[in-house]
């Protein structure tokens, strides 16, 4: 080995040892200019994602809070109408058991597909490879596109007594159903077809969640003679309880924002029975021009969500204290 | 490896049984792959087979065809095909690019107001498309300053995907991991910084490309209501969005949409067997951070 060049003299060893050759640079002995060519690098770095942020994420964002308090009238100059568009909303009987029906479809399709997913995660897990397989083809409807899945399942729930699942149903005795074509049936429809392409997403997660408790846990249990069912009470579940605050989360936003499946399946329809928020805003915004109305309806569905995120993120913080 | 163990798993399902457990467990996997691949499979079968009622939906192949095929291509499927590789692979492309260089600022470097860039990056995950509909479609027919106007132009569907929270994110993490010393090593050899990002950094984060590409694939096929916001007529359409369209027709009927359909669907499935293990990865290590 030859002389390193950039060491000058051996580092005595009372002094506190450099970590690494890191500390060889002679950092300090740059001009100040270095440094702010340093930011300079950062930012041109990310000055493409910054821009792309900004025109498509945050100046609509600006544009929906600034619509939301005007009437918006394209060519003519908006009006300033203060929180009429939001009490308009608020009151209306259209928006309100929209907002309603919206709510009753996330919690649906969140719990059905956590308790769904976990049943399946349950089920199957194991190094097996048949159980790979198997889980593959559980897995499938999530990598979907939900425009497929829509029209797959506008096919199964044809409503005359041949249709696919009415056949299923008929097998247990169960008498035809109209599904998506009757005011009674149609969320539930639609909830279903959620759960069946959540539950697998929440599988998969789950799964990852009990390769990781103690299998030590699972031992003791067993040595104590605790049965399967008090080994999951008592063990599986409090060991997964970050999994489930966290698939709650992303089901719940994801479910107050559904939008293609509603599109897709029913159109808010048959008489309005699963008209969601987003299908009404489209509607109003898109449909009816009313940019003001739909924008305070954006707004809103912005605002559950950060509050949602929010306190989600809160009451896990506070909860890996107590547990600390 | 199937002899397991009863605590290997929470129910210790792979301890053996009896044949009658054996029976009862093969017949609940058969059921579960039949409600969550079935329909999919109903799929394939049906594309590929005479369909003449809008019920007939069944596992067991009926005759072999390709007309619902050549019937969907003359219904302009190829183009829509077309318009969704053109969005998908610029969309993935710029996705790709954008967020690997974001994250080299952010897992590399210091700088004062990082931590603001951070939290707008993390917001913007609260701030879908669905929720920005309405004053997107706004932008998107006059985009800001250069006042363009991109709605009929396959750009409009391809540029607003062109930078994604997750990828940004998963991608900073990774490259967290990626230890500095050949970086700086390479700057004192006298390499520039373009240089260090593209012939060091990147090739070390090959792993993590698979996780936020295969992620990024799926993201932007599945989109609806963005290609929805932009096309203008069916030109601009993308093969999910011409679904709707293609509900029926007066010589397959359903044929043509089953065809439709599953042209719809392989692309995703096939990204998706071919990168499962980075899908699993990024799956996990996604949720767990929030």
């Amino acid at each position: 080995m030859g002389a390193t060049g950039t060491r000058a003299e051996p580092v005595p060893p009372t002094a506190p040892a450099p970590p690494g050759p890191v500390a060889d640079r002679p950092r300090t002995r740059r001009p100040p200019w270095t440094r702010w060519r340093g930011f300079g690098v950062a930012w041109l770095f990310l000055a493409p994602a910054l821009l792309i942020f900004t025109v498509f994420k945050f100046i609509p964002m600006g544009r929906a809070f600034q619509m939301s308090f005007h009437e918006v009238r394209p060519y003519l100059g908006d009006i300033w109408v203060g929180m009429d568009n939001y009490t308009r909303i608020l009151t209306d009987e259209a928006f309100s058991s929209a907002i309603v029906r919206t709510v009753v479809l996330a919690v649906g399709q969140t719990g059905g597909s956590l308790v769904l997913g976990f049943a399946l995660a349950l089920l199957l897990e194991g190094t097996a490879k048949h159980l790979w397989f198997v889980r593959t083809a559980v897995f499938l409807p999530t990598i979907v596109a939900m425009a497929v899945v829509a029209e797959v399942w506008r096919i199964l729930y044809y409503p005359g007594p041949d249709g696919t699942v009415n056949s299923v149903l008929g097998w247990v005795g169960l008498g035809p159903s109209q599904f998506l074509n009757n005011e009674d049936t149609s969320l539930w429809s639609v909830m279903s077809v959620g759960v069946w392409r959540g539950a697998p997403y929440d599988m998969m997660i789950f799964l990852a969640g009990l390769s990781g408790v103690d299998r030590s846990l699972y031992e003791a249990s067993s040595v104590d003679g605790a049965s399967i069912r008090r080994r999951i009470w008592h063990v599986t579940l409090p060991a997964l309880r970050p999994v489930f605050a966290i698939l709650f989360t992303l089901a719940a936003i994801r479910g107050l924002r559904v939008f293609t499946e509603i599109f897709l399946l029913t159109n808010g329809g048959p008489n309005g029975s699963t008209e969601v928020l987003m299908t009404l805003i489209y509607k109003v915004g898109l449909e009816r021009h009313d940019l003001g109305v739909a924008s305070a309806g954006s707004v809103l569905l912005l605002l559950a969500t950060v509050v949602l995120t929010l306190a989600v993120r809160f009451a896990r913080r506070g909860d890996s204290k107590a547990a600390s | 490896m199937s002899r397991g163990n009863r605590t290997d798993t929470a129910l210790g399902l792979s301890y053996p049984r009896g044949p009658l457990a054996r029976i009862l467990r093969v017949l609940l996997y058969a059921v579960v792959v039949v409600i969550f691949a079935g329909p999919l499979l109903a799929l394939l079968v049906g594309a590929f087979g005479k369909v003449t009622s809008p019920t007939e939906f069944t596992l067991i192949p009926q005759g072999l065809t390709l007309d619902n095929f050549t019937r969907a291509i003359d219904r302009d499927v190829l183009l829509y095909l077309l318009n969704s590789f053109v969005v998908v692979g610029g969309g993935l492309l710029l996705q790709i690019a954008v967020s690997v260089s974001a994250s080299y600022a952010l897992a590399r470097k210091r700088f004062p107001g990082m931590r603001l860039v951070f939290l707008l990056i993390l917001s913007t995950m609260m701030l879908p498309e669905e929720i920005l509909a309405i004053p997107l479609s706004l932008v998107l027919a006059d985009v800001p300053v250069v006042h363009v106007n991109l709605i009929g132009s396959l750009w409009g569907m391809i540029l607003p995907v062109a930078a994604w929270g997750f990828s940004i994110l998963v991608m900073t993490e990774f490259m967290k991991e990626i230890p500095v010393e050949l970086e700086e090593s390479a700057r004192i050899d006298g390499a520039g910084e373009f240089r260090i990002f593209t012939a060091i950094v990147l090739p070390l984060c090959r792993p993590a490309l698979g996780v936020i590409g295969i992620f990024g694939f799926t993201m932007i096929w599945d989109q609806y209501l963005l290609p929805l916001l932009v096309a203008q007529d069916s030109a601009q359409f993308t093969l999910p969005l011409a679904l709707r369209n293609l509900r029926s027709d007066e010589e397959v009927g359903l044929g043509v949409l089953l065809a439709a359909s599953l042209l719809a669907l392989l692309p995703s499935v096939i990204a998706f067997l071919a990168l499962q293990r980075q899908f699993m990865k990024g799956l996990t290590s996604g949720a767990v951070k929030g």
